[in-house]
């Protein structure tokens, strides 16, 4: 007999990486519940603030109403102090969001990504309850797994045991850090049959907000 | 307390839907050439017993949208409901505005995701079409809130059966005729492999024109095929 | 002005000796001096007009709505003060969903009129509340056919053939009157509306107007519905051209 579930896992990887003054923040676009796909195209990345983007997986359903959630907290922010939030604001903002909602979780596994109020890239990672911690990297969603170890080799951040603290912003330059994305994505796809499709790859740095699309693998 | 699934599991679980009762299957939307066409069957099941046999699944919505629902039939006509006194409280402005597709799309997306919120879920997957100012638009919805659009959905099987036929022959310019033949061979296919749909259905169709609903028909079907005449053959020595 | 001063006329909840209230009678006060409104039953629906006294030039055409539509086979007209009225068209609109809901099918005009008549009449009973210092023109279709409704500050209500309430309205009455309303469609109900209200405006005395029109006839499928551009300009024209005629004479 059918019974009532209030959560579903549509799947989805996202990735965020931090430069110097740059961040890469990408998402493939498959939708898919069980071992169906509901849809080829559907964007997981939400565009928060001018400098700020938010990239989650999980249940679509939870990961909608948390972007509507920020993106008018946003709105009031903007009424009241005539500013963009920061990302660190947005990053704490999020966790609090996640938080308030601990014993009935939005099912959503999120990076945030953008440039801080210096014009650094900055990368925010989180739970589904709000824990979270900047980072210069990230992946979340269902090809984390695949990707992150990729990422921890290819990336080398600093630890964050040493003394003086270091920038957790990786050494690469923009153009790199774009093929790495697409590199780490086309993999996930291989072995993940939640990941594929496309990646969409937003890069925020001084000049502004770009996107960029691949093609990953439809089956 | 009670044991018995399906039925009341305790005082406060009493109003909500814990499992559907009457239930239709698949809805089918495409996109084509002027606008969108969607179809379903006419069946009505209680649990696998065919309960009713003319229940309309596809309803328009206002001036711009057309409503298909899979799922517990109470439910989808207590949609209907709500969707008619918002369009009514809507159309009282009498401001020349009215909803399209998009926003009631929206809407539902929301009931949907509140009740599932509530743990008082309307059992339903839904389909939204509609064309407004030239803009055709697709989307579905399920009673969880998970919700998108495409140039194609289907809902339960449909997602399983006809949407690989729909991801290989559906293109953006199909005539109305070739659309309508297409949705044909995905009822087909789930008429012949989906035992709850029923040889009964009707296509409906939104243009800017405004939403036409077909009067019921039903499919030509070849049941001569050898597996189906004489299912046991080749399964000798098996059992 | 008999009763200033004896005290009598301060509370809704206080008759005075010689059996009135008037505070309700003050509400009906506020009704004659507002534009004139009129309802007319023709023989296949009917017809609402409305004499809206524009109160500046700045004002864009089309503000301030005295006829809003309370259901999709009814619409109500307010005369006397707008925001009142706009309280009395929202119970209207809740009570006839709520029939809706309960039914399945929509409210009988009867059942509406009564229904808000009781929620005016409610609101002349306590000590608390203010009468409305509206009234109101009920019109509307069901399986009854077309039928017309008038509810004043004091809750009664009655159904007429002809209504008209405002200013102008014993002219108007006197006006409709002559028309004979049983052989009459609405798209000529129409027109004898506007030329009454133009009739009844008096162009010295008076504010500007604008003339505001609904129907609910066959014609607009027993919807209430705004009377269409083209017929509403035709109207005016003609009664502006009956206006002259008469000065002319």
């Amino acid at each position: 007999m059918a019974r009532f579930s209030p959560y579903d896992n549509n799947g989805g990887t996202c990735v965020a990486i931090a430069g110097a003054d740059y961040c890469v923040i990408a998402a493939d676009t498959r939708m898919s519940t069980g071992y169906s796909i509901l849809t080829r195209d559907y964007s997981k990345i939400c565009k928060l603030a001018d400098k700020c983007l938010l990239a989650s997986s999980g249940f679509q359903a939870d990961v909608r109403a948390l972007q509507k959630v920020l993106s008018s907290r946003h709105l009031v922010y903007q009424h009241q102090h005539n500013k963009q939030m920061s990302c660190p604001a947005m990053g704490q903002l999020l966790s609090n969001t996640l938080y308030y909602k601990r014993f009935f979780p939005y099912y959503a596994f999120n990076v945030l990504g953008g440039l801080d109020s210096e014009g650094k890239g900055c990368v925010f990672t989180y739970d589904a309850v709000g824990s979270y911690e900047r980072v210069g990297y990230s992946s979340q969603g269902s090809g984390s797994t695949l990707i992150m170890p990729v990422l921890d080799n290819q990336l080398k951040s600093p630890s964050p045991l040493l003394l003086p603290a270091k920038d957790a912003v990786t050494p690469l330059l923009e153009n790199e850090a774009v093929d790495l994305v697409k590199d780490v994505f086309a993999s996930a796809a291989e072995r993940d049959i939640y990941t594929g499709d496309r990646v969409e790859i937003v890069i925020v740095n001084a000049e502004g907000i770009r996107r960029e699309y691949i093609e990953l693998r439809k089956d | 307390m009670t044991s018995v699934e399906g039925l009341l599991v305790c005082e406060q679980d009493s109003q909500r839907t814990l499992s559907p009762y009457v239930t239709g299957t698949s809805v089918i939307g495409i996109k084509y050439k002027d606008g969108i066409l969607m179809t379903a069957d006419m069946g009505g099941s209680y649990g696998s017993t065919l309960r009713y046999k003319s229940v309309e699944r596809m309803k328009s919505i206002g001036k711009h949208s057309l409503l298909g629902a899979s799922g517990e039939i109470s439910d989808f006509q207590e949609i209907l409901r709500y969707l008619d006194e918002l369009i009514k409280y809507d159309d009282m402005w009498d401001d020349g505005n009215s909803f399209g597709p998009k926003e009631i799309h929206n809407y539902l997306t929301r009931i949907m995701y509140n009740r599932r919120n509530k743990f008082d879920p309307l059992w339903n997957s839904l389909v939204l079409g509609g064309v407004k100012n030239g803009q055709k638009y697709l989307g579905t919805v399920s009673m969880i809130g998970v919700h998108f659009e495409d140039n194609h959905v289907a809902t339960g099987f449909g997602n399983h059966l006809a949407r690989p036929i729909l991801r290989d022959e559906w293109k953006e310019d199909l005539s109305y005729e070739d659309a309508v033949k297409l949705l044909e061979k995905c009822m087909r296919v789930l008429l012949y492999r989906d035992r709850s749909a029923i040889n009964k259905l009707q296509v409906a169709k939104i243009t800017e024109e405004g939403v036409t609903i077909s009067q019921p028909y039903s499919l030509k079907t070849f049941w001569g095929f050898n597996a189906f005449q004489n299912p046991s053959k080749g399964a000798e020595g098996t059992w | 002005m008999a009763s200033i001063g004896t005290g009598y006329d301060l509370s809704v909840t206080t008759f005075s000796p010689d059996g009135r209230v008037f505070q309700i009678e003050y509400a009906a006060k506020a009704v004659d001096n507002s534009g004139t409104v009129i309802g007319i039953k023709c023989k296949d629906g009917i017809v609402l007009g409305v004499e809206k006294l524009i109160a500046s030039k700045m004002m864009l055409p089309g503000s301030n709505r005295r006829i809003h539509a309370v259901d999709r086979h009814s619409g109500m007209a307010v005369a006397g003060l707008a925001a009142d009225g706009r309280q009395i068209v929202a119970r209207t609109k809740s009570e006839a969903t709520n029939y809706e809901r309960t039914y399945g099918e929509p409210i009988p005009v009867k059942e509406l009129a009564d229904r808000v008549a009781s929620y005016v009449h409610l609101c002349t009973l306590y000590w608390w509340l203010r009468p409305f210092g509206c009234g109101v023109i009920l019109g509307g279709y069901d399986r009854d056919g077309p039928q017309l409704y008038m509810i004043e500050p004091s809750g009664v209500s009655y159904r007429y053939f002809g209504a008209a309430i405002g200013k102008g309205r014993q002219a108007a009455k006197t006006e409709i009157e002559k028309l004979s309303l049983s052989e009459m469609t609405c798209r000529q109900g129409v027109v004898e509306v506007a030329k009454i209200i133009y009739g009844v405006h008096d162009e010295a005395k008076d504010k500007a107007f604008e003339l505001e029109m609904s129907w609910v006839c066959d014609e607009s499928n027993r919807l209430h519905q705004k009377v269409p551009d083209e017929l509403l300009e035709s109207a005016k024209a003609a009664a502006k051209a009956a206006l002259e005629e008469m000065d002319a004479d």
